[in-house]
């Protein structure tokens, strides 16, 4: 990884403009000051509870999520690129959503495989022919994006289900701004404060026409025991809606209600946190009891919305993330301005011998896994566990992708002895509503603070940064 | 507001409400064996504590007598007993977790930090200092909680849901105190027990903070029926059941006009009030003063679910 991008050094060393602020700042300081820093924001977060949960970690079930103290930052022009981008592919998204449960054009035109779509357990065969509120299907995008080098921005996935992560770009900059107010000073940075309004709006805008005209939105959360329950209640009372669970929820007369103190009152939009699989036991799985018994037979009466659709997976899946070009394309008629990482479908036969004798040097990964598990970094592993994932891949080759392990660029970074370059991505976010597409300018920065490690995910270890957008 | 945010508010007051009281009641049983057993008599003040604590049946289950260290472990710390102290600090504080953004950050922090400091009390009461020291402790814990919630929180359903938890808890332990010492209030025994029953007397005013309160309302030595009358109709006296009908109408109501409309509690809640409010001390004496706080008990039950039906379902 010697010749990555540094978003500060740039390629060949030269300080870049954005970060020409921050170098004099880094330079000026004291040399404990970073350390104390780190060790307040750490009793901040602890103290406003921002935790999240592990699965399969039995002893900490309340864990800290480690911050950098020192910001990522992105110029006026670098965000443009990415704004307009975004908002192509969200849009684009939403377009293909539309197709797909309804007239499937794309697939008629032969552009994707069809039992790509069909078996794949993520398509909802419910949605059918299923008219949701003013055609949006992805209310809340969070899009991975990666950068390997000045000009270029990749897109690694398409979170368009139940994406989380935005509280902590909201508390990173609270945090920071309260940390280092000298370092503000000699900096303008787009406030990114305004998303929980931006959210709501968006939320109220796709309600149902039936809805009465100040639509009741609520925040559906599986509850307490959920790894993301913090950022739940945190965006629920920044919005000033009701944080339900299933059980506040009933369904009477194909109307959602909430169970008030009031009596039952009517809800129009349900931000859900819950997965497809749990929002119903009459519908979905019959185990779940995190669900509304008769709320799919509600949304598909078209009495409330929900925030994102159901079915939305079948749009950030990892075997449709390689077509995502060829959407962009079929519906919008345009180039990508954001390009997909180079991918190798296990599917098609020379693709998976190109993969199979270059495991090596690539990045295998499942194609329903998330969070980091159940992948192959190639020059990160070694020959066993090469010819173990070789085993898996040459069982079922149509589960997996592979990409180039990329160089992914560099951010200075606070690690044990001292400031230190590491990886980073970025996961901005994306609303959709009936009027607009609004992103607030910045997003979540994650780092992977082992050197050399490529795995920015907090379930392995990853850290956060607060994200700068500059007005220059 | 969300019936099950409701009730979780509710629930929290009762339980920290719950602990306080049978932190007070271990605190008096402590006192009183603490005295030769010719100034209390020879009965085994142990058991009563468990009666008044209202689980004799769940004790009795488990242990054949009501000695200091089975009560002591019981009733401040079986994980078993539903209603011990620790179980009552362990559900506050899961109710308030469920609902972290309907309680303000003080109160959280207050109920937060009492579970993190129980873990210190080890299952094993260990010395009498120290297990004064933890009574204490509780007790100081329900007061700073209070104290929080007076404090800090917005005057609005939430704040009355709470009250009513507070008030409907408090008034239950009131008449509890006075079910199973009732009879030490009867007339008829000054006669027989005379002096003896003093510092059984002194023990229920102390339960319910109330011996110095009895002093400046009354200006004369303990009377069992003038406790009874302080305990039960002085709507001054903070844990009278007059006053916490008082405090129980006035939120109920509360929360009537901002909801705009009345139902079974608020009646409930007026009824039972007017009925304490035209008695006469010597009328309950007259008609049966145990089937008065039978009664009254019921009563307060019937408010408890009446309250649920209409607002926390």
């Amino acid at each position: 990884m010697a010749d990555c991008f540094d978003e500060m050094r740039g390629a060949n060393g030269e300080i870049r403009p954005a970060y020409a602020g921050l170098d004099a700042w880094l330079r000026d300081l004291e040399p404990d000051i970073l350390e104390q820093r780190r060790q307040e924001a750490e009793l901040l977060f602890r103290r406003i509870g921002i935790t999240f949960a592990v699965y399969g970690e039995a002893d900490s079930t309340e864990r800290l999520i480690p911050f950098d103290v020192i910001p990522r930052i992105l110029g006026a022009a670098e965000w443009d690129l990415l704004r307009r981008g975004l908002t192509q592919r969200v849009k684009a998204i939403n377009l293909y959503l539309k197709d797909i449960y309804g007239r499937r054009e794309i697939l008629k035109a032969g552009l994707i495989p069809e039992d790509l779509v069909f078996q794949n357990q993520v398509f909802r065969p419910e949605m059918n022919a299923q008219k949701v509120p003013h055609d949006v299907y992805v209310h809340i995008a969070g899009i991975d994006i990666v950068r390997v080098d000045a000009k270029t921005f990749y897109v690694l996935e398409d979170n368009a289900r139940t994406p989380s992560g935005v509280s902590y770009m909201l508390e990173n900059r609270e945090i920071m701004m309260r940390l280092f107010p000298d370092l503000f000073s000699r900096y303008r940075v787009a406030p990114v404060e305004n998303y929980p309004d931006e959210l709501l709006a968006t939320l109220k805008s796709v309600a149902p026409d039936t809805a009465a005209a100040d639509p009741t939105v609520v925040l559906l959360t599986p509850g307490i025991y959920n790894s993301a329950y913090f950022e739940h209640s945190f965006l629920a009372d920044k919005l000033g809606i009701e944080l339900v669970e299933g059980r506040d929820l009933l369904v009477k007369g194909g109307v959602v209600y909430m169970r008030t103190t009031e009596g039952p009152k009517r809800v129009d939009v349900i931000y859900r946190r819950v997965d497809d699989d749990f929002l119903d036991p009459l519908a979905f799985r019959p185990d779940s009891t995190l669900g509304v018994p008769g709320l799919m037979s509600a949304y598909q009466a078209g009495q409330v919305t929900l925030a994102n659709a159901v079915g939305t997976g079948i749009a950030d899946d990892k075997a449709i993330y390689s077509y995502m070009p060829e959407i962009l394309r079929f519906y919008l008629g345009e180039e990508p301005i954001l390009q997909n990482v180079p991918t190798w479908r296990c599917r098609d036969p020379d693709d998976l011998a190109y993969v199979l004798d270059h495991l090596p040097e690539l990045v295998v990964k499942e194609v329903h896994g998330s969070g980091g598990y159940g992948m192959l970094v190639g020059p990160m592993a070694d020959k066993g566990r090469i010819a173990a994932f070789r085993t898996r891949i040459e069982a079922d080759p149509k589960n997996y992708i592979a990409q180039p392990t990329l160089a992914l660029s560099t951010c200075p970074t606070w690690v044990e002895r001292g400031v230190a370059p590491r990886h980073i991505d970025l996961r901005p976010f994306v609303l959709t509503g009936r009027d607009a597409v609004r992103i607030v300018p910045g997003g979540l920065t994650r780092v992977a603070l082992q050197r050399g490690s490529l795995v920015v995910n907090s379930s392995q270890g990853g850290g956060t940064k607060d994200t700068w957008v500059l007005d220059t | 507001m969300l019936s099950r945010t409701a009730d979780n508010i509710y629930w929290v007051a009762r339980y920290v409400e719950r602990a306080d009281y049978l932190a007070r009641i271990l605190e008096v049983t402590l006192r009183l064996t603490a005295l030769p057993l010719a100034y209390v008599g020879s009965t085994n003040e142990w058991e009563s504590a468990v009666a008044t604590a209202g689980c004799g049946k769940a004790f009795h289950a488990r242990y054949r007598e009501a000695s200091e260290d089975s009560v002591k472990e019981f009733l401040a710390f079986a994980p078993s007993n539903p209603s011990s102290i620790r179980n009552c600090i362990e559900l506050a504080r899961t109710n308030a977790r469920a609902v972290r953004t309907a309680l303000t950050s003080e109160m959280w922090d207050v109920i937060n930090g009492a579970w993190l400091e129980l873990k210190r009390f080890d299952n094993a009461p260990g010395s009498r200092e120290e297990f004064v020291r933890f009574l204490r402790w509780v007790q100081e814990t329900s007061l700073r909680f209070d104290g929080s919630a007076y404090r800090t929180m917005l005057r609005s359903d939430a704040y009355w849901f709470f009250r009513l938890g507070v008030n409907i808890e408090r008034a239950d332990n009131t008449a509890r105190i006075l079910d199973t010492k009732y009879h030490l209030l009867l007339p008829a025994h000054t006669h027989v027990g005379g002096p003896l029953d003093y510092y059984q007397w002194a023990a229920i005013l102390r339960s319910v903070s109330a011996l110095t309160s009895y002093h400046w309302v009354y200006r004369e030595s303990l009377k069992p029926w003038l406790i009874a009358d302080l305990l039960m109709l002085n709507p001054k006296m903070p844990r009278s059941l007059a006053s916490c009908y008082d405090n129980l109408v006035r939120y109920c109501d509360d929360i009537a006009e901002a909801y705009g409309r009345q139902g079974p509690a608020q009646r409930k809640a007026r009824g039972i009030r007017t009925r304490l409010s035209n008695l006469k001390i010597d009328e309950v004496f007259q008609n049966g003063l145990h089937e008065f706080i039978t009664e009254f008990i019921s009563d307060n039950n019937e408010l408890g679910g009446a309250i649920s039906r209409q607002y926390l379902m």
